[in-house]
């Protein structure tokens, strides 16, 4: 796979702080990964988001997506390359329909009607909104209003989709289905970032995760490598999901079972169970 | 001699047949609830967004009706008052409420943490040694001691709710309700207001929370009530409700993820082992089973 952002030596400092927010963070993301951030809020998650497509500038080093250098590039072609879905949906709404809405992003692009309008019919079509053109946003539901976010950024056809805490107040079926969404994307095509602390969520939906605190990486590896690191995740006082803690528990016992979700620890002591 | 707690079996909040519309509603948004919670209980709701969880929860300190208005049927009584006939200035006397978003409570007027927690007491007019002794118990109960000469803004999120719980705590309510109090909260602040939660609990005091955090709500809550559309479609002792695992998955609640996972095993193989709640039920469980 080909890279599609480079994050070398970053250090960001917000204007008028006396502390780093990142200090010293490298980072390579391939075209085609589904990764999660996580870390506890404060610990640099969002700050390392927000320099993947150009919101913030490094104070110090480099970041590059698809070749571009966010510092020098043009803001418009980094966004239009990385998409960013903010935590709060009514930090990002402000059209008055539905259509409205995703369709302000590529009729900005300059794009002609004919070609605005496949990009919004796929695009709410993609988070299942089809029937919803004519809403109010603020009528839709939290959960709907949050993949009306999704579909606005989608409909600009980013390469790399960021969603900042996608499941913040969003109840378990809301987490369901975004975790879903965020499969779907990725098998599709899409390079998707998730910022979280869903731990539930990571291990249901990322390959990778990158464990973030006091504004350094403090680990970067598979979701099972990362969330079977008990230590390193005290460290960030975050603790696994029950099933990796039920499983972890089970080995100290001398029964071998390694598994991330329900349906993964299902199948392993199916097997224990049957010999 | 061997000692037991016994719970005082007097109920503080009686909810009977409580239906309710707000004025905007197409359709009501609680149909027909009852229930009860004896003092020293903590009753825990639980259901998807849009099921009428915070509704319900208002109706205990009298925002519903008194403050939306609406359509409004049955009885809710607590602390002897019938919330429809008693002012929401006295219902607040008797019920201390913790909102999602802690700076939604956060009077915006205080410029320290001590402040913050002494302003409802100063408003009250309670004496100044009544107000230092009050103040100085809830900040240490939250664990916010060392603290009190900060902004209120300067907190973090889990601090910032430990206060708002503080606030509450000082008035010294007969009934906690908390709506979602983690729901905006990383793991750290999940972990540090659950405890505080949990330490309630522990200590005797009536909640009646709303939460997702199911999993760890297992462990200090007596008993659940699960909405759906407005409608109490299961409730009971907590572990009766937990392991009704079809019922909540059907309703779009996700049980334990323990709970989950031995139910669907009974499935497949027919075992006969209880449905466990919590961690260590299940280690106990799957180590004896998988031995």
């Amino acid at each position: 796979m080909s890279e599609i952002i480079r994050v070398e030596d970053v250090w960001f400092r917000y204007e008028g702080a006396d502390f780093w927010a990142l200090r010293g963070v490298s980072l390579t993301i391939k075209k085609g990964e589904l990764l999660a951030i996580i870390g506890q809020n404060g610990g640099g998650k969002t700050t390392l988001a927000k320099n993947l497509n150009g919101l913030l500038k490094p104070t110090k080093g480099r970041v590059m997506v698809d070749g571009l250098d966010t510092k020098t590039a043009p803001t418009h072609e980094i966004v239009k390359r990385v998409g960013y879905v903010f935590q709060n949906p009514s930090h990002q709404i402000f059209e008055s329909t539905v259509w409205k809405e995703v369709a302000y992003g590529p009729t900005n692009l300059g794009l002609s009607p004919e070609e605005v309008k496949q990009r919004v019919e796929w695009a709410l079509s993609e988070v299942g909104l089809q029937g919803y053109e004519q809403y109010n946003p603020y009528d839709l539901d939290y959960g709907k209003m949050k993949l009306l976010t999704v579909a606005s950024v989608l409909a600009m056809k980013p390469q790399v989709l960021i969603l900042d805490e996608p499941t913040t107040g969003q109840d378990h079926a809301g987490r369901r289905l975004l975790s879903y969404l965020s499969k779907k994307l990725n098998r599709e095509g899409f390079t998707v970032v998730i910022i979280t602390h869903d731990m539930r969520f990571v291990a249901e939906t990322v390959n990778r995760v990158v464990l973030v605190s006091n504004g350094e990486i403090l680990m970067d590896g598979s979701t099972r490598e990362v969330l079977n690191a008990f230590d390193v995740l005290k460290k960030a006082a975050i603790k696994p999901p029950q099933i990796v803690q039920l499983a972890s528990e089970l080995r100290k016992k001398g029964i071998d079972i390694n598994a991330l979700t329900v349906e993964e620890a299902l199948q392993e002591i199916l097997k224990h169970y049957k010999s | 001699m061997d000692m037991v707690w016994v719970k005082n079996m007097e109920p503080i909040i009686k909810v009977e047949n409580l239906t309710y519309a707000y004025p905007t509603s197409k359709d009501f948004v609680l149909k027909n609830i009852s229930f009860t919670v004896n003092k020293g209980e903590v009753l825990a709701v639980i259901g998807p967004n849009g099921a009428g969880k915070s509704t319900l929860l208002k109706a205990l300190n009298g925002l519903v009706p008194h403050f939306y208005g609406g359509k409004y049927g049955g009885r809710v009584v607590v602390s002897g008052f019938e919330v429809l006939n008693t002012p929401i200035s006295k219902m607040s006397t008797k019920v201390g409420f913790v909102f999602q978003d802690p700076e939604d409570q956060i009077s915006g007027l205080a410029l320290t943490v001590w402040e913050e927690v002494a302003f409802g007491l100063m408003m009250l007019g309670y004496p100044r040694e009544e107000i230092d002794k009050r103040v100085r118990e809830a900040i240490d109960y939250v664990g916010l001691t060392g603290l009190e000469k900060r902004s209120p803004f300067e907190l973090s999120g889990g601090q910032m709710q430990r206060l708002a719980i503080a606030t509450v705590l000082a008035l010294r309510p007969e009934v906690i309700v908390m709506d979602e109090p983690t729901a905006q909260l990383d793991p750290l602040g999940k972990y540090e207001v659950l405890s505080v939660i949990e330490k309630l609990a522990v200590s005797g005091s009536t909640i009646v929370l709303a939460e997702h955090e199911i999993e760890e709500v297992v462990y200090f809550a007596d008993k659940m009530l699960l909405l759906d559309k407005g409608e109490a479609v299961a409730y009971g002792d907590t572990r009766k409700v937990v392991t009704m695992v079809e019922e909540l998955k059907r309703r779009g609640v996700d049980p334990p993820s323990v709970t989950e996972l031995t139910s669907l095993l009974k499935e497949k193989t027919g075992v006969d082992v209880a449905l466990p709640v919590t961690l260590e039920e299940a280690v106990k469980i799957y180590s004896e089973l998988l031995r």
